[in-house]
């Protein structure tokens, strides 16, 4: 039995590597179904890693001093033993590209190989988000381009002036996302065949009392030429980067381009945001079933098994909200709990899953229910899709109302019968990306007067924005817009205005 | 699937990244430097030092909602025995319960830190410090010389000769007097051995002898390399600049110097060594201490053993000459000076150390510091010590000697950038800074 062993002792080496690889993609492919962009496997040093780290895990990035800055932060921290390092950074691109580091151990290598060359990987070249978003083709040549076109303006502009509008830019990156599908071209027997089921439906759901109805007499939406002002700038924009591209008078080409080249950054990582706790999940998943699988076939030791799992249990380890420890759910634990149960529900349900889950219960395909969700669903609708009651008694979840102006909080739902859905319902909403970034919209500006730019922020629940560093952010729109901005805060609900910002005028002249 | 071993590319790709967050931070990292200088020993100063700077201008601002107010809703694993209703108070921090609503980035403190490589502090360290009249003096007395590149020539040693120059222009040179290739010979030879063997075709047979004889010809009238074609490396000799500097460190051991006198000294000393060794590639220290006679110690005996004795300060510069003449001649050596006393000199000794100074010491050297230390809590305005009486004479606006007064630790960068200051004033004799 030892001679089948893929590897012994904590050394790697190529062959090792590639040995092991090879032993993985039998199962990924064979046994879990995975479908996967082609591997490209780099080992590389610790302080490569640390260089990736800061460039936000791309392999190539422009420059920019907040990149150091973010080096020398992690540098301390990993210098004075506080944080160790990741052990893999796995990028989303054809090739899909894993860092793998150099002091890991040959049992570190293997999981490391299951979980970002197969889990990730899959994830990626399958998520419907992703598909939807990201080029991975592309991204690479896209970033040479960005990283080639700032030096570029480096050397024609000065670092001062190249640095003025990337710190602006990058103040605005979670609002420079279209978070829309983009028009697609259209299909001219799609256009007819929809006009024929318009027709249709129409003639069936006839109704002559409709024609009784009195009309409105205009619009709500204030005066006619405001309409037309918003029609014409396409406003309201939520897309702030996008706008100031495409509108801002003042700015210059090659400005505008950098403001692109941020934005585009920053719509490549929007999928990211919405599916870490899927992401992680799914690739915990796959690495947690691939190193047992390797185990039980005699082709990894008990040592090579016991250290993977001790770096696996650590990894999933989700303290208690009043451990000293919690930070937040840990989307590695809940994504690996919900898939785990996922599979519990497809082979063992109990009566009450399949009361909650009719369509997968007992379906004995635990591995294509998976491959399903995985492609289909973000962490806001998988919570709320497929978080079981048996998980939320597991987790011994709790629902906690917090509302300022009461002395107290409240207990508003627990794990049981009551409060599932409740529960449920609150955790998937804490995914939500609409709830992440608050919602900040261009609503004017008035081109012919004072070119003022007016942003009005939609308060839900009446938390406001942070204030000073808000003023920092509306400066920098100022300086990119060239005029005054202004913020207003109004209450989603109730369109009262809860805040207005002063008038934050320009402090430097861009283009 | 392919691995790639990306461990040999290049070091160091954040470099640039780090450049643009120093210059950002500049200002910051420059008082925390200068105030870490105060009351930290340089020579751990020179190891490299965790930094820590204030936040300001280095936030990355964005639009995010705010820690507190309104109404919120948290979800929490591990309930033990909450119900539902329950009434749990507000914790002390605010909002921070929910996890998520934390500080999106982590960094609530104020500060900053991190680390700064030994050459990232000195370059910060001793910015827009500058050596007075290095230059002038370094080409007036250079003397030794060193060789450099300077073009091609025609003429030189067999070691020098440049290939790829020759080649070139060999190269040029046949194809411009069409010497015929190897190849098209052995093409031609290649026919005629066949058509000898066969016997086909006599005429062409005598055309192409005749050919390959014309080429042959040619080949040996177009040499390959003709010595037209040779090039050497050109060499010149240029002045090479003294980069090497000796530091005389002179001071007063007596039993009136303090340890915290000789600690205000050391820290000088210590400043003005790693000042050299940044503009030097080579740099020697004497140490010098004296009572009423002087003695080259090494650097512990120099700092840390005591001596009794009067004080008779002209031995120190009597022994400083002796050294400078057996080992440092001036026109090899950049020779530096620094002395350091509580100001007290035998009186009679007080005009012959002028004059000592006036005459020989000076003119040997390319800067003379003098550095009066002082009980932190003395009162000593307005008494001037004896010596700085004397030097005073010498002192003249525009030489090389300058004179200070320290009294306390944080006082020593201050004076130290003072003498050393690009925009110098001319006239360094001032009193207390």
């Amino acid at each position: 039995m030892t001679t089948d062993l893929l590897f012994s002792g904590a050394d790697w080496d190529f062959g090792r590597l590639r040995r092991t690889y090879d032993a993985i993609e039998e199962i990924a492919k064979g046994e879990i179904g995975l479908d996967t962009y082609p591997n490209q496997i780099e080992v590389i040093t610790s302080e490569q890693m640390l260089d990736a780290y800061s460039s936000i895990g791309l392999p190539l990035m422009y420059k920019h001093w907040s990149f150091g800055k973010r080096f020398a932060q992690d540098e301390v921290l990993y210098r004075k033993g506080m944080r160790g390092l990741a052990y893999e950074i796995v990028i989303n691109s054809s090739p899909c590209i894993s860092y793998i580091m150099e002091e890991n151990s040959m049992a570190m290598q293997t999981l490391v190989l299951a979980h970002a060359a197969f889990g990730h990987n899959h994830f990626f070249k399958n998520n419907g988000l992703f598909r939807q978003w990201t080029d991975a083709r592309g991204i690479l040549d896209y970033m040479e381009f960005a990283k080639d076109y700032i030096t570029h303006a480096e050397e024609r502009h000065g670092h001062q002036a190249v640095e003025q509008v990337v710190d602006a830019a990058h103040a605005l990156m979670n609002h420079g996302i279209h978070r829309y599908p983009r028009k697609r071209d259209y299909d001219l027997s799609e256009e007819l065949r929809r006009e024929k089921e318009r027709v249709a439906w129409h003639e069936q759901n006839y109704n002559d009392l409709w024609r009784t109805v009195p009309k409105h007499e205009a619009t709500t939406q204030g005066s006619k030429e405001l309409a037309e002002r918003k029609q014409r700038l396409n406003l309201p924009e939520e897309n702030i980067l996008y706008f100031l591209e495409k509108n801002a008078p003042k700015l210059q080409l090659w400005q505008r381009e950098i403001l692109r080249i941020v934005r585009n950054i920053s719509q490549y990582f929007y999928p990211q945001k919405q599916t870490k706790v899927m992401n992680e999940g799914c690739a915990t998943m796959v690495h947690y079933h691939i190193v047992n699988r390797l185990h039980e076939k005699g082709l990894i030791s008990d040592g090579a098994l016991m250290e993977i799992l001790h770096s696996h249990t650590n990894v999933v380890f989700q303290p208690e909200f009043d451990d000293p420890r919690f930070s937040g759910h840990n989307p590695y634990a809940l994504g690996f709990a919900m898939m785990g149960d996922i599979k519990r529900i497809c082979v063992e349900p109990t009566d009450e899953d399949r009361a909650w889950f009719p369509d997968i219960a007992g379906n004995a395909d635990p591995w294509g229910t998976l491959r399903q969700s995985w492609a289909d669903y973000r962490d806001e609708s998988f919570v709320l899709q497929f978080l079981s009651p048996a998980l939320i008694r597991k987790m011994k979840l709790f629902k906690v109302h917090n509302d300022a102006d009461q002395p107290t909080m409240v207990v508003s739902a627990i794990h049981n019968e009551r409060g599932y859905r409740e529960v449920r319902k609150a955790l998937a909403r804490g995914y939500d990306v609409s709830q992440m970034d608050p919602d900040i919209q261009i609503v004017d500006v008035d081109l012919a007067g004072d070119r003022r730019l007016i942003l009005s922020h939609r308060v839900t629940n009446g938390i406001l924005l942070d204030e000073a560093e808000s003023i920092l952010v509306l400066r920098h729109i100022a300086n990119l817009w060239g005029y005054e901005v202004r913020l207003i805060e109004i209450d989603a609900e109730t369109e009262r205005t809860l805040r207005e910002f002063e008038d934050v005028a320009p402090t430097v002249t861009l283009g | 699937m392919n691995v790639i071993d990306r461990r040999l590319n290049p070091k160091g790709k954040s470099l640039a990244n780090r450049q643009r967050f120093l210059r950002r931070a500049r200002q910051q990292i420059l008082k925390a430097v200068r105030e870490a200088s105060g009351d930290r020993s340089i020579t751990d100063i020179a190891n490299g030092e965790s930094v820590s700077i204030p936040m300001d201008g280095l936030r990355e601002p964005g639009f995010h909602r705010a820690g507190k107010g309104g109404i919120r809703d948290h979800v929490l694993p591990g309930n033990r025995d909450y119900v539902e209703g329950d009434q749990i108070a507000r914790p002390q921090s605010g909002g921070g319960e929910g996890g998520s609503e934390s500080s999106p980035d982590g960094e609530g403190e104020d500060d900053f830190h991190f680390l700064l490589s030994k050459e990232e502090f000195l370059d910060i360290f001793l910015d827009d410090l500058e050596l007075p009249d290095l230059v002038k003096k370094n080409i007036r007395q250079s003397e030794s010389h060193s060789m450099a590149r300077a073009g091609y020539s025609t003429s030189g040693s067999p070691n020098n000769l440049n290939l790829v120059r020759t080649m070139r222009n060999s190269l040029s040179r046949r194809i411009a007097l069409r010497r015929p290739k190897p190849e098209a010979v052995a093409l031609v030879e290649a026919e005629i051995h066949l058509l000898e063997e066969s016997g086909d075709a006599p005429e062409r047979l005598s055309e192409l002898r005749l050919e390959l004889e014309r080429l042959l010809a040619r080949s040996r009238r177009v040499p390959y390399i003709d010595p037209l074609d040779i090039r050497y490396n050109r060499f010149e000799p240029v002045p090479k600049p003294v980069t090497q500097a000796v530091m005389f460190c002179l001071m007063d051991v007596s039993g009136s110097m303090t340890e915290h006198m000789k600690d205000l000294a050391k820290r000088f000393f210590m400043l003005l060594y790693l000042f050299l060794t940044r503009r030097y590639r080579h740099v020697d220290i004497v140490f010098i201490r004296h009572t009423h006679e002087a003695k080259e110690v090494d650097e512990d005996t120099f700092f840390y053993s005591t001596e009794t004795g009067g004080t008779v300060v002209s031995t120190a510069l009597t022994e400083m000459k002796r050294v400078v003449a057996e080992r440092y001649s001036p026109g090899d050596w950049n020779i530096y000076a620094a002395q350091a006393s509580d100001g007290d000199n035998t009186a009679s000794d007080n005009h012959r150390a002028a004059e000592m100074m006036e005459d020989v010491i000076l003119p040997l050297c390319q800067y003379f510091a003098y550095i009066e230390v002082g009980a932190e809590y003395k009162d000593w305005l307005g008494r001037e010590t004896d010596l700085w009486r004397a030097y005073k004479g010498v002192a003249r606006p525009g030489g090389v000697m300058a004179m200070r007064k320290v009294r306390v630790r944080s006082q020593i960068f201050p004076v130290f950038r003072d003498l050393f200051a690009k925009d110098r004033a001319p006239v360094p004799t001032g009193g207390e800074p």
